[in-house]
């Protein structure tokens, strides 16, 4: 089932700035949707959109079937939103800031659910400071805090992870986790790479306001992650020897590297039957490794490409 | 309708106003008295009547006003300027709440401090001067207009402000002079022509002819007018209110 319906969003900002060119996007119920894409690509305009914060120029959203414009209520109310930007209050305290969301968001008070909230956040030992009084990551926490306090069903954080120590950075994920096996379906936007892969079911890739990639982030993984084998040399090779014309192969590091792409996922690596070859044409070597070709690669690749387009 | 998220962003602005009790009640409290004591108390004694008032009751219910106008502009548009100042504004757009309960939020929080402003001021100017309501309700209801019409257009300029400067710009350099102006320290009946026709320009008038009526029975120009005035001071800027949340401008681009 899908809870959110983006067909052919388009936003052109009062400037004549097009930030967004007819997006197309569906979510589906209870996964991790990843957001992938450079400074300026469009993604908090995207979100923004999404929950009300920023007016379309054209395209349709709808929220659980609820058009954002025409039904803004009922969408709305499944949406929780953690911005990019910290933005707080500085005199309220944590507790009166969370209370004040569940309100605008039309909720009767639930006191005993605010608790249970702020303990998952570990923020309940705070609850009566000043938002000022907080750290930046604490910060961020009640902001999440704040986008749950209405009990939504779809949780968007725009980089959650943005300017965040690496320790709260596996918090984030693993709170992140909680939040999708308790049935809330969850869109980031991240430029972290290793963040999609880590935590995303699938991810999309929205470059200049187009999306450019996307799908289930293993399948993306597979259909160009391709395996690259390397074989450290006991003397380098001035030259790729005859025998191995059969194999994709080249020379790295002044011939004494010999690199081997294979795809990772193919019946047959070929890798035996290259070391025996090694073997027999007496080529040593002391070590290897296999890589894996990461998100990044085939995100740089992906801009690569639009380059030369 | 969502009157949890009304009740939410009204309670916000109650406490925001209570937190500084200091400057939004107490000091224009001051300094509206401190006009009672010098025109009304020591100057005062010296003049001749104002239309058959004795001259320090006859300025005390344009001074009120003159507080509830500057307040209630200051106040509303601090409301919301502040959040789009600060990005908070973005849980206000993404709530499921319509532009009419917005509004009806943070203008109501306004007005609710603008009365509450009014009362207080009009108790402290019993210390000094005489001071007789010969239409208790209708004075009453005079002063919710009122502070409704210029809250609205407080949040009107608090939408449209992209500096703090600009907030102040229309309670001091409009506002203020106007009231001034308006009739506050003398009747209309007391200028020679041809300011006393001029002066008739000046939207203020009305407003403080029709307040001043609810106090003594005396009034400058005819209460229809006034009336008049009250529901275009309430009109105007909402209409061009919910013209900026039709179209999103300024505030979603
Ligand atoms: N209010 C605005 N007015 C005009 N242009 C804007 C506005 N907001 C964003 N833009 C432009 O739209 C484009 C997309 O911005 P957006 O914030 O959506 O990017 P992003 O993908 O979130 O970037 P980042 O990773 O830096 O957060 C940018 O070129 C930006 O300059
Ligand atoms: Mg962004």
């Amino acid at each position: 089932m899908n809870v959110l319906e983006i067909e052919n969003l388009r936003k052109v900002y009062a400037g004549g700035f097009e930030a967004l060119k007819g997006i197309d996007l569906t979510i589906r119920k209870g996964e991790i949707f990843a957001l992938l894409g450079p400074n300026g690509a469009g993604k908090t305009s995207l979100i923004s959109i999404v929950c009300g914060i920023v007016t379309k120029s054209g395209g349709t959203v709808r929220v659980h079937g609820h058009d954002i414009e025409s039904d803004y209520r009922a969408a709305r109310e499944h949406v929780g939103l953690v911005p990019q930007e910290l933005t707080t209050d500085a005199f309220e305290t944590v507790w009166d800031t969370v209370r004040f969301t569940r309100g605008l968001f039309g909720k009767p008070g639930d006191d005993a659910y605010l608790e249970d909230l702020l303990k998952r956040l570990t923020l309940w030992d705070k609850r009566k400071s000043r938002m000022m009084e907080l750290s930046g990551g604490m910060k961020r926490r009640v902001m999440i805090a704040k986008a749950l306090s209405h009990e939504p069903d779809i949780l968007f954080l725009d980089e959650p992870t943005a300017g965040v120590d690496v320790e709260l950075r596996r918090d984030m994920w693993e709170l992140v986790r909680s939040l999708r096996s308790g049935g809330t379906t969850i869109i980031l936007t991240t430029h972290y790479i290793d963040e999609a892969e880590e935590m995303a079911d699938r991810v999309g890739v929205i470059r200049k306001g187009e999306i450019v990639a996307l799908g289930e982030k293993d399948e993306l993984m597979r259909r160009m992650g391709r395996k690259t084998l390397k074989i450290f040399l006991e003397t380098p090779l001035n030259a790729i020897p005859p025998s191995l014309s059969d194999w994709d192969v080249h020379l790295d590091d002044d011939g004494s590297t010999l690199c081997y792409d294979f795809d990772g996922h193919a019946e047959e690596s070929g890798i035996p039957r290259l070391m025996r070859r090694l073997d027999e044409s007496d080529i040593a070597w002391k070590d290897l490794t296999t890589r894996q070709s990461s998100l990044e690669d085939i995100f740089v690749t992906l801009v690569n490409e639009e380059k030369q387009a | 309708m969502n009157l949890r998220g009304v009740a939410a962003i009204y309670r916000f602005e109650m406490a925001r106003w209570r937190r500084t009790l200091w400057q939004s009640l107490v000091a224009p409290v001051i300094t509206t008295a401190l006009y009672f004591l010098v025109f009304g108390s020591a100057i005062g004694s010296r003049m001749s009547d104002m239309a058959g008032i004795d001259y320090g009751s006859f300025i005390v219910p344009g001074l009120i006003l003159l507080s509830v106008l500057t307040q209630s502009i200051s106040n509303a548009s601090f409301g919301i300027y502040f959040p789009k100042f600060t990005g908070t504004i973005y849980e206000i757009l993404s709530a499921p709440l319509s532009p009419f309960e917005t509004v009806s939020a943070y203008v109501g929080a306004a007005a609710t401090k603008s009365v509450i402003l009014a009362l207080v001021t009009l108790l402290t100017a019993t210390l000094f001067v005489d001071v007789e309501v010969q239409h208790p309700a209708l004075m009453l209801l005079f002063l919710v207009l009122i502070a409704l019409g210029f809250c609205l257009l407080g949040f009107f300029i608090g939408l449209l402000a992209n500096n703090f400067e600009q907030l102040q710009f229309v309670p001091l350099l409009v506002v203020t002079p106007l009231t001034f102006l308006g009739g506050v320290f003398y009747s209309v009946s007391a200028l020679a022509e041809p300011w006393r026709t001029v002066t008739l320009v000046n939207p203020i008038i009305y407003l403080v002819s029709g307040y001043r009526w609810t106090f003594y029975g005396v009034a400058d120009v005819p209460l229809g007018a006034s009336i008049l005035g009250m529901m275009l001071t309430i009109l105007v800027p909402l209409a061009a209110i919910t013209w900026i949340f039709r179209t999103g401008y300024k505030l979603k681009n």
